[in-house]
């Protein structure tokens, strides 16, 4: 039997990506360790090496292909004494990988295929359509151009535009600069912007945090990138104690237009110590702002925004999203609100409040609770801080049932405040008590099964609503 | 034979030299010093009377430090400091009455009376602080540095900190960025000895701060912090340093703080009579008034009539202080955001 070469996981969220290059040729001769191939993935491009020695028999993908899967079969090896030109048509039992393209049209409804339980629905925004509110409407005029973004895309393109309008921006964080950010969300800005504006910092973000808020009190507007937001703890004090409460402790004197972005929450796979939701933490202190958005649309709107805003702002990115794709508004300098949640879909029947990455269980768990004649409204809270409370009443007075959900710990999530604001507020309009879906209690585990049991998941909101709804 | 002293490090522990100081800036020196020292000093009555509450960190006997380097630097020039920071606020410029006002947490503080104590600022004055965090605003300080390097403009951060801060983790982050961009900050190290009650001996593993950079190729100077003129001195080559762009440096002053480290410290970890010692030997304000006297350049009657003055400015100032009024309850909500 051949050796099957299959596609690589260069990531821990990698799922697909494209084979760009092959280095050998059907017949060649090569030795474990020879690079073979070169695999592009959103972030980066990454040789293959062969881990067997052999003659390449056959390239099952071809040069170029987009898509492929990981552990999609890409190439087969004969082994010493077996026939290469036998396995021409050897047939493989994995499945080859689909290319999915952008058409570019104005209204390409864009597929993204992951494996992952998390939900990975296709996005469709279509102004005008049910999936959006009025309110969003006046955001977004009706009959504007969309075109297809990453969020990736969309924060990046959201950072080069602020800084083409304002000397004073800049980036600075660890592998910003000439590694194209470690995430890819600053690709291209060092060759725009060059090395004084997108700046390179030693791993010490404490040290770097504070030169930040240091350079936003002496006026510039810095965007400090945490490669994710658990090195963030290491700064904590600068964040808190420095950026937050400056400006009141001064009087109004002097505060701090600083944003500190990066990846919140859980990747996949990374153990306790780098998957943390820090949403609810940032959003308990006066003197932040704290946005954690969705998709690529909200994300390109409300980090430019945040870069303007006169205070020190909290942008939580989620790892998990950054390579989804939605349609984001092809108009120049599309600004979004701070402070204004979004309904993303309306329903009579039950609330769901989510935000980030938590919206994917909150609209699969609709469009499955849509079948069972629940018609959930959905609201993406979009800013954690100022939390849009209005928006929250205004459905629940409508609905009388609501449903939280998001991925950071239960207690003191920001669940729980809305819980306690919604009783406090709306007591009398609610039909059942509000229900918080959270993250299990527990340190996030490493094994697979057991990361999966610690994350919310779509049963557990369909669950959740149809409690609410008593059915 | 002659062998060349091999230089194994920029950094150098030698005492920097003296500045000539002319009759008006002793007379400066003196007056400036005297300020500090007198309002410091009402700050502790007033303290004792319960009019300041919380904390309240004197910097009697460091005076000199802060004025030598006022002198040394020029207008545009930023500072920051830690919460011992009275001394900063006047030697900068910031009026008496503001910053009294704003220890009895009154409306015309310099915060609103929002900041107390440890936190006050000054836009006009490039005074960014009054942190109360040990070594945080070191970090901020090469922050300030940054915005300077980034503008390209001529200005410098002066950076102040104790023996205490000079052992945080930021401090060696903050001099690994600034020399690595070569960003344009004076690092003051106000030693005074103690960090809090703990001797410098007793939690510093180098004590000679002056080499705290080292590892950074940061040249750092022991200076006597207790002769104004010797801080003026090493501020001005310190000044000249980061203006030619060569990057930060470390002045370590060499001072004392008479008083406890907060107005609750009884000082038990130190003797009188080394207090009692630094005050009859090493006096930077009775250094001044000698040079003056025996440079005949004022008599005693001279110097009591400037005492004089400047007692009745603190007592106006705490007049003030006490008399102004709390700030209207409505500034509770304000100042959180822009």
């Amino acid at each position: 039997m051949p050796i099957e070469i299959l596609m690589p996981a260069l990531s821990p969220t990698m799922e697909e990506g494209n084979l760009a290059k092959w280095l050998v040729n059907e017949g060649d001769k090569v030795a474990a360790g020879d690079v073979i191939a070169e695999i592009e993935t959103d972030k980066a491009t990454m040789e293959v090496e062969a881990a067997d020695e052999g003659t390449v028999a056959k390239l099952v993908v071809a040069e170029g292909s987009e898509g492929v899967k990981v552990n999609a079969l890409i190439a087969l090896l004969a082994e010493d004494g077996e026939d290469a030109g036998a396995f021409a048509s050897y047939e493989p039992s994995t499945i080859v990988a689909t290319t999915n393209v952008v058409d570019g049209s104005d209204n390409a409804i864009v597929e993204e295929t992951v494996e992952s339980d998390v939900s990975q629905k296709v996005e469709k925004i279509e102004i005008g359509g049910d999936s959006f509110s009025g309110e969003v409407e006046t955001e977004i005029p009706a009959g504007t151009k969309m075109i297809a973004l990453s969020v990736r895309e969309a924060l990046r393109d959201a950072m080069a535009e602020e800084m083409r309008i304002d000397e004073d921006v800049f980036i600075m964080g660890e592998e910003v600069a000439e590694y194209q950010g470690a995430y890819k969300i600053t690709q291209g800005l060092l060759e725009e912007f060059s090395a004084r504006r997108v700046i390179d910092t030693p791993i010490t973000e404490h040290g770097f945090a504070g030169i930040g808020v240091g350079a936003a009190m002496a006026g510039l507007k810095p965007i400090v990138e945490f490669m994710t937001f658990n090195f963030a703890m290491q700064a904590m004090d600068q964040i808190i104690n420095s950026a937050a409460k400056t400006l009141y402790m001064s009087g109004g004197q002097m505060g701090a237009p600083i944003v500190f972005r990066g990846a919140n929450g859980a990747a996949a796979r990374v153990a306790a110590q780098h998957s943390q939701c820090y949403a609810a933490w940032f959003s308990h202190i006066p003197g932040l702002k704290v946005i954690a958005p969705y998709d690529a649309c909200d994300a390109k709107g409300l980090l430019k925004a945040a870069i303007r805003d006169p205070n020190p702002i909290i942008f939580l990115e989620n790892e998990i999203l950054y390579g989804r794709t939605f349609n984001v508004p092809d108009i120049e300098d599309f600004v979004l609100p701070i402070g204004k949640a979004r309904i993303h879909k309306t329903g009579k029947d039950a609330t769901i409040v989510s935000f980030s990455i938590g919206m994917t269980y909150a609209i699969e768990a609709a469009e499955r609770l849509e079948k069972e004649d629940i018609d959930c409204e959905i609201i993406d809270l979009r800013t954690i801080r100022p939390l849009d409370m209005e928006t929250i009443l205004t459905s629940v007075r409508k609905t009388g049932r609501l449903v939280c959900v998001e991925e950071g710990f239960p207690q003191s999530s920001v669940g729980s405040h809305i819980a306690s604001q919604v009783m406090q507020q709306a007591f009398d309009w609610l039909d059942a008590p509000v229900i918080t879906i959270c993250g299990k209690d527990v340190p996030m585990p490493y094994a697979a099964n057991l990361e999966k049991l610690a994350l919310p998941n779509v049963d557990e909101v369909v669950e959740a609503v149809k409690s609410v709804s008593y059915r | 034979m002659v062998t060349k002293p091999r230089k194994t490090s920029r950094a150098k522990s030698k005492p920097s030299p003296v500045a000539d100081f002319s009759k008006q800036e002793d007379f400066s020196a003196y007056r400036e010093m005297l300020l500090i020292r007198r309002f410091e000093e009402k700050a502790g009555q007033l303290y004792g009377m319960g009019h300041i509450g919380g904390f309240c960190h004197l910097y009697i006997g460091q005076e000199a430090v802060v004025v030598g380097m006022q002198a040394a630097i020029d207008e545009g020039d930023q500072l920051i400091t830690s919460y011992r920071d009275h001394g900063h606020m006047l030697a900068c410029g910031m009026d008496a009455k503001g910053v009294m006002a704003e220890l009895t947490g009154r409306e015309n503080g310099y915060s609103g009376g929002k900041g107390g104590s440890m936190h006050m600022f000054s836009r006009e004055k490039n005074f960014f602080g009054g942190h109360g965090i040990v070594g945080a605003q070191v970090s901020l300080g090469t922050g300030l540095a940054f915005a300077n390097n980034y503008r390209g403009n001529d200005r410098l951060s002066v950076t102040y900190f104790g023996d205490g801060a000079s052992n945080q983790g930021q401090v060696y982050e903050s001099f690994n960025m600034a020399e690595l961009w070569k960003l344009p900050v004076i690092y003051v190290i106000e030693n005074n000895r103690y960090a809090m009650g703990t001797a410098v001996k007793r939690s510093s593993a180098l004590t000679d701060f002056s080499k705290r950079g080292s590892s950074f190729n940061i040249p750092g100077v022991q200076v006597d912090g207790m002769d104004v003129r010797a801080v003026k001195a090493a501020g001005d080559e310190a000044a000249a340093f980061c203006r030619a762009g060569k990057g930060p440096i470390i002045l370590e002053m060499q001072t004392y703080r008479y008083r406890g480290h907060s107005m609750s410290d009884p000082a038990k970890y130190r003797s009188k009579d080394e207090v009692q010692k630094m005050r009859a030997e090493h006096d930077p304000i009775e250094q001044v008034k000698q040079r003056l006297i025996s440079k005949k350049w004022a008599d005693e009657a001279e110097l009591k009539s400037i005492d004089k003055d400047i007692r009745s400015l603190v007592s106006e100032a705490a007049e003030f202080a006490m008399n102004d009024k709390l700030p209207d309850a409505g500034e509770l909500y304000t100042d959180i955001l822009r």
